[in-house]
């Protein structure tokens, strides 16, 4: 029987990003080797914690939904306690309510991500518009 | 005159006696029609909570049981990810 699961891990803030990658990629190589399916992925990028866990006060988020079977979850889950980089997990499985509301936040964030890409170009016309504005007064005053 | 009053059923005062109107409280999930309470939004969460990160009894929010136990759920859930603090002062 194949359900649908979120799980988010905590990485520690030491890695570099191409050490999170790596960590990223073992497990998403992890879901599809076992007969998973990744449906979304989501990086939260380094977050204060609310409080320390092992001493460190930060930590890489990373979010991933999927679809396996309820057998794997505890593969991933020995899996995530037998890394180091990993401080912290939770999986969750998702009912049909959640797997909605999963979908439309996507969808939100999906909009808000074109919106941000959108946004600079429209900011960045002014920028380029502004010091040649500057540029000719101060020839003024020189002159 | 103390015959009148018991004959109209009803008390005469010299002032208008005041009378506290409460606000009824409504579920806001129930009016919003949310069905699923998120734990990776804490700051939603944080409406829940008192100023040390307790989760507020319902007799206060006013959220009907079934959403009182999804939120209690969702903010253990936080909790656990470092989202929420588990005890702190000063939250809000």
């Amino acid at each position: 029987m194949i359900k649908q699961y979120e799980t988010v891990f905590i990485a520690t803030p030491v890695l570099s990003e191409q050490q999170m990658k790596e960590a990223v990629a073992k497990y998403t190589q992890l879901i599809t080797d076992n007969g998973g399916e990744v449906v979304y992925e989501e990086n939260w990028g380094l977050r204060q914690l609310a409080y320390p866990i092992q001493h460190k006060t930060s930590g890489f988020y990373y979010l991933i939904e999927f679809k396996s079977t309820p057998e794997f979850v505890d593969v991933l889950e020995t899996q995530y306690h037998r890394d180091e980089r990993i401080i912290r997990y939770l999986t969750v499985a998702l009912d049909k309510d959640a797997v909605a509301y999963a979908q439309k936040r996507r969808e939100n964030r999906g909009k808000a991500a074109e919106a941000q890409a959108e946004a600079p170009v429209q900011e960045e016309a002014p920028v380029q518009e502004a010091p040649a504005a500057e540029a000719p007064a101060e020839n003024e005053e020189n002159a | 005159m103390a015959q009148n009053n018991a004959q109209n059923g009803s008390i005469r005062y010299l002032n208008p006696p005041t009378v506290e109107v409460r606000k009824k409280k409504y579920c806001r999930f129930k009016k919003a029609g949310i069905k699923y309470v998120d734990y990776k939004d804490p700051e939603f969460l944080k409406k829940f909570l008192n100023e040390q990160g307790k989760i507020l009894p319902r007799r206060i929010t006013g959220t009907s049981l079934k959403f009182q136990r999804k939120v209690a759920q969702a903010v253990k859930r936080a909790r656990s990810l470092a989202l929420l603090p588990y005890v702190t002062d000063l939250l809000k």
